[in-house]
């Protein structure tokens, strides 16, 4: 791989806490490696500020490596910036060129309300979860865990939507805002496995109430949170969980 | 050395009975392992028939705190919850899902022993103490390996997709250091689906009330009432405001300290703060030296570099490892022949070879990294090849299609699909990290801090040496001894909180019942508070000149350089007077922008390496008084002849317990391990 070393502009979102307005200002960094990571740039514009006695740049992160789903940086117009299937802290500078420009944004949702700069309350996804995202089991009460076979095209669907990191890339992503993605996700990663299956219609009627609740625009299948997702889950999660809802409704007893 | 450290050493008292007194007054002169009596295997079934109960009206009066929401304390929490104890949860991150155990990739160990390839709950324990090299508790060990296989239908139960054979049953792996199959996983994901599958559980306790969550908060301070540990200073980390939290119990389960070396495989918050303040307020510290490196990481690519990134050590079942035979070879690794590639592991150790533990495969590789055969730019690099799995794997699925004469490139093609579905999400990793793509060129792959073995000391109860403080998880120090076996620290978090502590703690908060909570307006709460704003107040003074981060990085380098792969006297002695300069100039020279009530990253980060740096003193002296080589804890003084660890078993067959006596002062206390079924040899992997 060729390395090469770049100046870069930076246009990032500054804003102090969640009352006050906020404004882009204008940062420049130079001779930064194209092996670095877009985070570790971030590392150098931050000591460079603490050096010259600003106040340096607010962001989530704590993995750096694209599992935890903190990061969260809406890079150049798309979350997570320009690669695909990524997240912010596996984004590369050899992403970007000499001389470029790079703009800088938190996720903008009326759900996430901004902390500071590049942070965002992530929190109205935990209350999601709570409204149904589990199995309800207590500790102690299993059976053996080969008791339950289950077909490895299952558990492989399950798991390939239970891979969804939390991050709020496809709620960023979407004009509406909309939660769905995320919602489908979990749904799917519970109605794919028998164990899931008692819970299933309740699950679904209260994971979308709370989301109703937090203020999620709704869905309009325009497919952008699929496109921009770090994990790839896939938007056929959505017609499932559309499906679990309508099969819910009809025959919910609540 | 010696003035540092005064020994007090009073042994263990072995075999006492459930209702042994407390060590209130003294249990800063004494260290109880609390093991039960009975035969090994007798003696958690002995335990949990006898252990104290409270009552389910009882347990609705009783307050805990669990301090970190990564396997270990979301487990508890859930479980805590699930009893009907009136629990509050702390972490620092913005979710509890995002704690560092999600990042766990390779998989989880339990004695199922599905493949009926001779593994057994005896087995399990055996190769962990073995794997420890001799440093670890047997009775801990042991009901470890007990509890695993419930583990696992747990976590099934909450709906954790684990890897699945066509016929619809659970997939093993094997993991180095074993010969059996007894991994489970879920791709190269697992810590993910466990901290999902515990967080949920967590989440449905939150919603019916039983557990309160505060997240972005971060444990600053322990406040101790009479001899116990009765609450905590957190502060809010958005407001930056201290807040005062009464429990009538304590449970720290707040990780591992790795990033005390600065670079590690730890997540960027990964810190030492809350096992800290625990052990200058009389919590003995384990074995703080004991560090795992970890053998398969992506190398170092330059200063600007914020962390490392793991590869599983799962990849050692398929790739090979290798350096050219030749020094300073400069070639393209296509273009080195078969002949002339040294597969140095498989060479020193058949029995073994690619998987032998982490510590003996990491210092392998530093040995002909250090004698001139690394790769790579940086030459700090041997390579880990996919090359031969991949043919292997083709041939098998062409034979599975029936086929005959196949071209190479066939089975290079199906070979690869082969691979990618087991360790895809991990290549993928490599190749956005490093721009190679591993499934055409080897990886490159050199050893990095990954985990800490050392921690809090802990009894057989989990408790520390302050009474009503517990420690699970990595923080404590208890099951590995002086080397983690892979996929087993998974296994302990999720051991200690779903299937330990709800009996463990009910043993002590049995005692509790009519202990009425207490106000926070206590002298001692405001007090401790006081503590904590002062110190603050300082860091925010000094208004020097150098960053937090440039801080961090100094520490770092002279913790790898003085006390890591491999370590000497005369290196530790300079790494200890190195580091109290660091920390004099750390306290008049650090520059902290912004304010105390605001969200501040700088100053968190700042809190955590004031911390950092006195533990790494500790672990320099702990390193300095161990004068044996065992596990991970490589004394170049005491090898043998061939460069393997030489324990010493006449002097060292102990855990150094270390008891904080005021500024860079420590007095070591001894609790010696006794092996009742187990008899210490020099470990073999040849
Ligand atoms: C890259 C990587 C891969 C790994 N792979 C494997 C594997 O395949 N198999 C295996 O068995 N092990 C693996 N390990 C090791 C394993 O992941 C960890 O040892 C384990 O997950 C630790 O869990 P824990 O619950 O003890 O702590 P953590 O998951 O580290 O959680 C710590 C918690 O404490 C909180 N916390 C810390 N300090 C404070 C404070 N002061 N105040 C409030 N909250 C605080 C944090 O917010 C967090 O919630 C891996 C480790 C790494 C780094
Ligand atoms: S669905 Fe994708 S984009 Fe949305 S939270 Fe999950 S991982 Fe992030
Ligand atoms: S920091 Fe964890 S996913 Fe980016």
């Amino acid at each position: 791989m060729e390395h090469y070393n770049m100046n870069l502009n930076l246009k990032v979102w500054r804003q102090k806490n969640c009352k006050s307005k906020g404004e882009f200002k204008l940062y420049r960094v130079e001779n930064i490696s194209s092996e670095m990571s877009f985070l570790e740039m971030f590392d150098v514009l931050n000591e460079q500020l603490i050096h010259d006695g600003e106040d340096p740049i607010t962001f989530d992160h704590d993995c750096r490596e694209g599992i935890c789903g903190a990061c969260s940086m809406y890079i150049n117009g798309k979350p997570h910036g320009p690669w695909q299937a990524n997240t912010t802290c596996q984004l590369h500078m050899r992403a970007f060129n000499d001389g470029d420009t790079v703009v800088v944004e938190p996720w903008r949702a009326d759900a996430f309300p901004v902390i500071k700069d590049l942070m965002v309350d992530r929190s109205a996804f935990d209350r999601i979860i709570q409204a149904g995202g589990y199995i309800s089991v207590n500790t102690g009460n299993a059976v053996d865990g080969n008791a339950i076979p289950i077909p490895k095209d299952d558990a492989d669907a399950s798991f390939a939507a239970a891979m969804c990191i939390g991050c709020g890339a496809c709620v960023a992503a979407c004009k509406n805002s909309s939660a769905m993605l995320f919602l489908s996700a979990k749904v799917s990663h519970l109605a794919l496995l028998p164990q899931g299956a008692p819970e299933r219609k309740s699950r679904v009627m209260n994971m979308v109430a709370q989301m109703d609740k937090e203020g999620f625009g709704s869905c309009t299948n325009t497919g952008a949170c699929e496109a921009t997702c770090p994990k790839e889950i896939s938007i056929t999660n959505i017609a499932r969980l559309n499906k679990e809802y309508l099969g819910a409704g009809f025959t919910s007893d609540k | 050395m010696d003035d540092r450290m005064s020994e007090c050493f009073l042994g263990v008292i072995k075999n006492k009975n459930l209702s042994a007194e407390r060590w209130a007054t003294n249990h800063r002169n004494m260290l109880d392992a609390k093991i039960p009596a009975g035969t090994l295997d007798e003696k958690w079934t002995e335990y949990k028939g006898h252990c104290k109960l409270v009552n389910p009206a009882n347990k609705r009066k009783l307050e805990v705190i669990v301090v970190g929401t990564g396997l270990a304390g979301a487990s508890a929490a859930a479980s805590l919850g699930e009893l009907g104890y009136q629990v509050k949860a702390f972490c620092f991150q913005d979710s509890p899902r995002r704690a560092h155990s999600i990042a766990a990739q390779g998989g989880i160990n339990a004695a199922k022993n599905y493949q009926n390839d001779g593994d057994s709950v005896f087995r399990l324990f055996y190769d962990t103490i073995k794997g420890g090299d001799y440093r670890a508790r047997e009775a801990n060990v042991h009901r470890l390996s007990e509890v695993s296989a419930n583990i696992i239908d747990q976590c099934v139960a909450q709906g954790v997709p684990f890897a699945r054979e066509y016929g619809g049953l659970l997939s093993n792996r094997s993991f180095g250091g074993t010969q059996v199959q007894r991994t489970f996983y879920a791709a190269g994901q697992t810590g993910q689906q466990l901290l999902i599958g515990a967080y949920q559980a967590l989440e449905r306790q939150i919603a019916l009330g039983n557990v309160k969550m505060y997240s972005r908060h971060e444990m600053l301070e322990i406040v101790e009432i009479d001899g116990k540990a009765r609450g905590i200073i957190a502060r809010d980390l958005v407001t930056g405001k201290l807040e005062r939290h009464f429990g009538h119990a304590i449970l720290l389960c707040t990780g591992g300290y790795g990033n005390v070396f600065y670079l590690s495989t730890n997540a960027m918050g990964s810190n030492v703060t809350a096992a800290w303040k625990a052990h200058k307020k009389g919590a003995a510290f384990g074995n703080p030296c004991f560090t795992q490196i970890h053998p398969t990481c992506i190398p170092v690519s330059g200063d600007h570099q914020s962390k490392l990134t793991l590869m599983s050590e799962s990849l050692r079942n398929d790739g090979r490892i290798w350096v050219p035979k030749a020094k300073g070879d400069n070639r393209k690794a296509s273009d080195i022949p078969e002949e002339e590639r040294d597969y140095y592991l498989e060479r020193r150790y058949p029995a073994f070879g690619n998987l032998v533990p982490r510590d003996v495969a990491s210092r392998a590789a530093k040995e002909r990294c250090d004698e001139g055969y690394g790769v790579g730019t940086s030459k700090q690099a041997v390579y880990l090849d996919f090359g031969a799995a991949i043919i292997r794997y083709g041939k098998i699925e062409i034979s599975k299609e029936g086929k005959d004469n196949a071209s190479q490139e066939e089975i290079i093609a199906l070979g690869k699909e082969v691979v990618k579905e087991k360790y895809g999400n991990l290549f993928d990793m490599y190749e956005k990290i490093t721009g190679e793509n591993p499934y055409e060129v080897p990886m490159r792959i050199y050893p990095a801090v990954h985990y800490t073995m050392g921690g809090l000391w802990v009894d057989y109860e989990l408790q520390t040496s302050v009474p009503g403080l517990y420690a699970l998880g990595e923080a404590n120090f208890s099951d590995h001894g002086a080397n983690r076996l892979g996929a087993s620290a998974l296994m302990q978090g999720l051991a200690d909180g779903y299937f330990v502590i709800p009996y463990t703690l009910g043993n002590s908060l049995a005692d509790e019942i009519y202990a009425k909570a207490i106000e926070t307006s206590h002298p001692a709460f405001e007090e401790a508070k006081k503590e904590v704003a002062g110190r603050i107040q300082k860091l925010m003074g000094i208004k020097g000149k150098q960053s937090v981060e440039s801080f961090h990085k100094r520490l770092g380098k002279i913790m790898w350089e003085k006390c890591g792969m491999a370590r000497n006297a005369k290196g530790l002695q300079e790494a200890i007077t190195e580091i109290q300069a660091l920390k004099k100039e750390f306290w008049s020279d650090v520059r902290i922008p912004g304010e105390i009530e605001e969200m501040n990253p700088e100053l968190d980060k700042a809190n955590r390496v004031a911390d950092f740096i006195e533990l790494g003193e500790l672990m320099c002296i702990d390193a300095l008084n161990r004068n044996e080589s065992c596990g991970g804890h490589f004394r170049e003084e005491y090898q043998t002849p061939d460069g393997e660890a030489l324990r010493d078993d006449a002097n060292y067959m102990y855990v150094a317990a270390w008891e904080y006596a005021g500024e860079s002062k420590w007095n070591l206390h001894k609790e010696t391990l006794n092996y009742e079924v187990i008899k210490p040899t020099q470990r073999n992997y040849k």
